[in-house]
C-alpha cells in the first residue's frame, strides 16, 4: 500500500511539475527584491492599457536578484530586472544580461542620475544611506548628533554605533563607500584606520539592516544610539508611527561625503520575449503616475524632476553633499574594499 | 519489479532528481564547467580565515548541542512519564519555538534580556539606578542559548516518543534487585534511551552546523559560519568557485559526521520491547514525582519567556495594551501591491505546509524502511541525511537553474517551495521512525504472517499502531520545518505565494513602530496556527489501539 502511495505522489509530482511550466502571452515578469513596492492600482492602469498580466518576482534581496538573474542569463524567468544599484551596477553590466534601452523621458533625468551611458539600466529611483540617530538615546547621553565622522572614534560614541556588514547588505556597502570618499584610500589617515579605530570603540557589525535597525537601535530598545539606515528613515517613523506624531524620534546625520547617493534603475533581460511589453514598462515606469506613487511606498525618491514626492518627506533631508565615487570605480574596487574591511574588522 | 524494489528506488529516486541533480548543476556552473581545479580548495584551505571558521562552525554545533540535550531530556522525561492536565498545549508549545523566524526570536531575546528589556528593567526596580544588569546581547552566550533554545523540541519530541513506549520491565527488574533510582536510570533506562537520544543528536548538531541566521541575527557579524561564508561569496562577491568549494567542504564534514553517527547508531541498537503508554504512565505518584514534574513544567515556561515577552510586545501600543497592531494587520489602506490579507497568507503556509508533510511522510517512511531492512545500512543512512547538511544557498540556485527549461520549468511555480520544504523535513520522519523501526522484534511480524496474516495487514495490525507516534512526532517536525522556513521562500516570493515568515519580513524591511508592532503581531499569529496545528496532528493519533 505504502508503494502505491509512494508512487502516485511522484506521479503527482511530475504532472504537476510538468504543468506549472510556460507562459501565458501577453505576460510581463519583472523580477526585484524584496523591497519593492507599488500600488496595486498603478500595476492595474499598465495592465489594462497593454492588455497584459504583469508578474511580480521577488528573488531575495538585489544581490541575490542579480545573481539569480546571471546564473538564469539567456533563458531568464523574468523580462525585466529592477533594483540593480550603483553598486551591482558594473557586475550586471559585465556579465551582459540586459538589452540597451533609452526611453525618451530620459530627458526628464537630471544627468547625475543617469547610471549607465551604454543604456542597458535605466535609473528610477534614488535615495540616500547615512547614519540615523535616535533622538531620545542621545538627549540621555548629553551628546549632539556628531558632525564628523572622526568624532566617532573617541570615547563619548563608545559602543554607540551599529552598521551593515558590507558583505552582506546594501546598506552596508554603501556606508562603507562614503567612508572611502570620506577619508580616501592612500592618506595617512586612511578609511581603514578609521573603522580600525572604530572596531576598538566598540563597533558592532549586523548582516542585514532589519537586525540592525530592530534589535540593536536604542528606539527599539537595543544598546546603540546610531545606526547607518537611510535618509527617509525619519520620515518613515512618522508615517508608520504606532500613534500619530509629528516629530520623529530619529534623525538623520548628514555629513559632507559620508552619505552615499544610491541610484536603482532597471533592465531588460537579454532573451526575453517580450520586448515591446518590457520597454512599455520602462516608459510607464518614468511617467509620473508610477514616479509619484512609489515613493510613499519605498521611501526613496522619483528620479524624474516632474514628479512630487508626499507630504511626510518633509520629515526626509536631502544630504547636499554625498560621495562622489562613481560607479565603475565601484565596480573596479568593490571586492577589494570588502576583504581591506573584513580584514580590519573581522580578523 | 518487485514492491520492495519499488519502495527502495522510490526515495533513491526524490533524492537524485530533487536533491544531486541540483547540487550538482550549480557545482558545475561554479566552477565554470571545465576542468574541476584544485584553487579554490587551495584558496580555502591556505587561507587561515576560512580554516577559523570552519573549527568555530564545528565546536558552536558540538557545544550547542550539548546544551541542547541538557535542556531537552528532563522535559522528554516529562512528556513520557507523566499525564497532567493541558498536556498536550504545553506539548504543542514546547515545539513552538523551532519555527520562529530568527529576527523575530532574536527580537524577543531582545525584549526580554536587552539594556531596555524586561530582565534589566526588572532589576532596575527592584535594585534601583545602580542595579547589575545582564548584558549578553551579541555575545557567544547568546548564541548557545539561542541554538539550545531553537532545537530543544527535536530532543523533548524524538526521545520522549520513543520513550513514551518503552517497557518498564527493565527497570522494574533492577529496582528489585535493589538498584536504585539514580543507578537505574544511568545503567538500565539510559542505555535503552541512546537510540533515540542519538537520533535527536544528530539533528540538533546537523541543524546547529549549517546554521545561519540565529548566529548572524544574535550574535552580529564576527560570528559568522561556514553557510554564512558562502553566502557572502555567493552573494555578495559573486565568487561562485570558492562558495561551491566551500560548500563541498561544509558537504564533506557532515558527511563525515554523519557516517561517524550512523556507524554508532547501526551498533547501538537495541531490540525493545513496546507497550501502550497507558502502561507505563505512573499512575500512583510520590510527592517527589509530583514536585519534580512540576519543576520540569516551570523550566519549561521559563525557556518559552522569549515568546512570552514577544506576545506582550505585539500587545503594546503607546496608548498602553490593545490589539491595534493586529487591526493593522487586517486593514489594507495603502492599496499596496504586495499586500495579502493575513487569512490568504496563513492560507498558503498551511496549504505548502501540509503538501510539504505529506511528501516527507511518503518519502521518509519508505527510506526509513529501505535503511531499517538491511544490515549494512549506515551509507545509506548517511545518503538519505545529506539534504538537511548541504549549504541552503549553493542547493537553492541550483533548483533555480537545474529544473529552468520545459518540461519542468519550476521557477515561477509553489512546486519548487514544496520539494524544497519535503527535502529538509523527510529526514525528521526518518530520525523518529529508525529507532522504533530497528528497535521492533522481528517475531511480531513473523508470527502475524505465519498465522496467515498478508503483509498488509500486517502492516495495518502490527507495525502501523507501533510506529504511529514515531511518524506523527515525523509530521510535527515536517509541518513546523514548512511553517517556519524563510530562504526558499524569500527566493522565490511571487504576492500570491506570500507565506506568513515573508509576510513578517515583508514588515520588518521598513523602519517604523507600527511596523514593528504589525510583525510581531503576525509572528503571535503563526504561533497560534502552528501550535493549533501541532494539536491537531496529535489528535490523529491511533485511538482503536490505546495510547500508543
Amino acid at each position: 500500500m505504502r508503494i502505491q502511495i509512494a508512487l502516485a505522489a511522484l506521479v503527482l509530482i511530475a504532472a504537476l511539475t510538468a504543468a506549472c511550466g510556460g507562459r501565458e502571452d501577453n505576460e510581463l515578469v519583472i523580477m526585484t527584491h524584496d523591497s519593492f513596492d507599488i500600488s496595486e492600482a498603478v500595476i492595474k492602469e499598465f495592465e489594462l492599457a497593454n492588455d497584459a498580466t504583469v508578474v511580480i518576482q521577488k528573488a531575495g534581496d538585489a544581490g541575490e536578484a542579480l545573481v539569480r538573474a546571471i546564473l538564469e542569463k539567456g533563458n531568464p524567468s523574468a523580462d525585466l530586472l529592477y533594483g540593480i544599484d550603483n553598486t551591482y551596477l558594473g557586475r550586471a553590466l559585465e556579465q551582459e544580461i540586459f538589452d540597451p534601452y533609452e526611453p525618451d523621458l530620459l530627458g526628464a533625468v537630471p544627468a547625475r542620475f543617469i547610471l549607465d551611458d551604454t543604456g542597458h539600466v535605466t535609473p528610477i529611483d534614488y535615495g540616500y544611506v547615512n547614519l540615523n540617530y535616535g533622538v531620545a538615546a542621545l538627549a540621555e547621553l548629553g551628546l549632539s548628533p556628531p558632525t564628523t565622522l572622526e568624532e566617532l572614534t573617541t570615547s563619548a560614541w563608545e559602543g554607540q554605533v551599529v552598521v551593515q556588514n558590507p558583505a552582506s547588505s546594501s546598506p552596508g556597502l554603501a556606508f562603507l563607500i562614503a567612508t572611502v570618499d570620506y577619508f580616501g584610500e592612500n592618506d595617512d589617515y586612511d578609511y581603514l584606520d578609521f573603522w580600525r579605530d572604530l572596531k576598538e570603540n566598540g563597533l558592532l557589525v549586523k548582516d542585514g539592516w532589519s537586525d540592525a535597525y530592530y534589535t540593536d537601535f536604542a528606539p527599539y530598545g537595543g544598546d546603540r544610539s546610531l545606526v547607518v539606515s537611510y535618509a527617509t528613515s525619519p520620515a518613515a517613523e512618522v508615517f508608520f508611527a504606532a500613534a500619530p506624531i509629528d516629530v520623529p524620534p530619529t534623525g538623520n546625520v548628514l555629513i559632507d561625503k559620508a552619505t552615499f547617493l544610491q541610484i536603482e534603475g532597471i533592465g531588460i533581460l537579454k532573451g526575453t520575449n517580450s520586448k515591446n511589453l518590457a520597454k512599455n514598462f520602462i516608459d510607464y515606469a518614468l511617467g509620473l503616475r508610477f514616479q509619484e506613487d512609489f515613493p510613499g511606498k519605498m521611501f526613496v525618491y522619483p528620479v524624474n524632476e516632474d514628479a512630487k514626492t508626499p507630504d511626510f518627506f518633509k520629515f526626509a533631508e536631502e544630504p547636499t553633499r554625498p560621495a562622489d565615487i562613481s560607479a565603475q570605480e565601484i565596480s573596479e574596487k568593490r571586492e577589494s574594499w570588502i576583504q581591506n574591511w573584513t580584514e580590519v574588522v573581522f580578523r | 519489479m518487485t514492491a520492495t524494489r519499488l519502495l527502495t528506488i522510490g526515495p533513491l529516486a526524490f533524492l537524485a532528481l530533487f536533491f544531486a541533480y541540483p547540487l550538482l548543476s550549480i557545482l558545475a556552473r561554479s566552477f565554470g564547467g571545465g576542468a574541476f581545479g584544485l584553487q579554490p580548495f587551495e584558496a580555502i584551505l591556505g587561507d587561515g580565515y576560512y580554516i577559523g571558521r570552519i573549527w568555530f562552525t564545528v565546536w558552536q554545533a558540538a557545544v550547542s548541542t550539548g546544551l541542547t540535550l541538557l535542556l531537552g531530556l528532563p522535559a522528554a522525561y516529562l512528556f513520557a512519564k507523566h499525564g497532567f492536565p493541558g498536556k498536550t498545549v504545553l506539548t504543542a508549545l514546547t515545539t513552538l519555538p523551532f519555527i520562529m523566524p530568527t529576527i523575530v526570536v532574536a527580537m524577543g531575546f531582545v525584549a526580554l534580556l536587552g539594556p531596555q528589556g524586561l530582565v534589566n528593567n526588572a532589576l532596575m526596580s527592584v535594585f534601583g539606578e545602580g542595579a547589575p544588569q545582564v548584558n549578553i546581547t551579541n555575545t557567544l552566550t547568546i548564541i548557545f542559548m539561542a541554538h539550545a533554545f531553537y532545537n530543544y523540541a527535536i530532543v523533548v519530541r524524538i526521545v520522549s516518543a520513543f520513550w513514551a513506549n518503552l517497557t518498564p520491565r527493565f527497570g522494574e527488574s533492577a529496582a528489585m534487585l535493589g538498584a536504585g533510582r539514580v543507578q537505574t536510570f544511568f545503567q538500565v533506562t539510559l542505555p535503552l534511551l541512546m537510540p533515540a537520544i542519538w537520533s535527536s543528536a544528530v539533528l540538533v548538531f546537523v541543524f546547529s552546523f549549517t546554521s545561519f541566521g540565529v548566529v548572524l541575527v544574535l550574535g552580529g557579524s564576527t560570528f559568522a559560519t561556514l553557510e554564512v561564508s558562502i553566502y557572502e561569496l555567493t552573494v555578495k562577491l559573486f565568487r561562485l568557485e570558492v562558495a561551491g568549494a566551500l560548500a563541498i567542504v561544509q558537504l564533506v564534514f557532515t558527511t563525515a559526521f554523519l557516517l561517524i553517527y550512523t556507524r554508532l547508531q547501526t551498533k547501538g541498537a537495541v531490540v525493545v520491547t513496546f507497550v501502550p503508554q497507558n502502561v507505563i504512565l505512573r499512575r500512583k505518584r510520590s510527592t517527589r514525582d509530583i514536585v519534580v514534574a512540576a519543576g520540569i513544567v516551570i523550566a519549561l515556561l521559563v525557556i518559552l519567556s522569549p515568546l512570552w515577552a514577544l506576545i506582550i510586545r505585539a500587545l503594546s501600543t503607546p496608548d498602553g495594551y490593545s490589539l491595534a497592531h493586529y487591526g493593522a494587520l487586517f486593514s489594507d489602506d495603502r492599496d499596496s501591491f504586495f499586500y495579502r490579507s493575513p487569512q490568504k497568507v496563513i492560507w498558503n503556509s498551511v496549504r505548502f505546509a501540509l503538501a510539504s508533510m505529506g511528501i516527507a511522510l511518503v518519502v521518509g517512511t519508505a527510506a526509513a524502511y529501505v535503511i531499517a531492512g538491511r544490515r549494512r545500512s549506515s551509507i545509506r543512512d548517511a545518503l538519505f541525511m545529506l539534504p538537511l547538511g548541504v549549504s541552503a544557498v549553493t542547493l537553492g540556485f541550483g533548483f533555480l537553474i537545474a529544473f529552468n527549461r520545459q518540461p519542468i520549468d519550476l521557477r515561477g511555480s509553489w512546486v519548487i517551495l514544496v520539494i524544497a520544504h519535503s527535502l529538509v523535513a523527510y529526514p525528521f520522519v526518518i530520525r523518529s521512525l529508525l529507532p522504533v523501526l530497528r528497535g521492533m522484534p522481528p517475531h511480531l511480524k513473523e508470527s502475524a504472517a505465519l498465522l496467515g496474516a498478508s503483509p498488509r495487514s500486517v502492516f495495518l495490525h502490527i507495525e502501523l499502531p507501533l510506529i504511529t507516534r514515531a511518524l506523527l512526532v515525523g509530521a510535527t517536525f515536517a509541518f513546523a520545518i514548512s511553517m517556519g522556513e524563510f530562504g526558499a521562500s524569500m527566493l522565490l516570493v511571487r504576492p500570491e505565494f506570500t507565506t506568513i515568515p515573508v509576510a513578517i519580513f515583508r514588515l520588518l524591511a521598513q523602519p517604523g513602530a507600527s511596523n514593528l508592532g504589525q510583525a510581531l503581531a503576525m509572528s503571535t499569529l503563526l504561533m497560534a496556527v502552528v501550535a493549533a496545528g501541532f494539536m491537531a496532528i496529535e489528535r490523529l493519533r491511533y485511538r482503536n489501539l490505546g495510547s500508543f
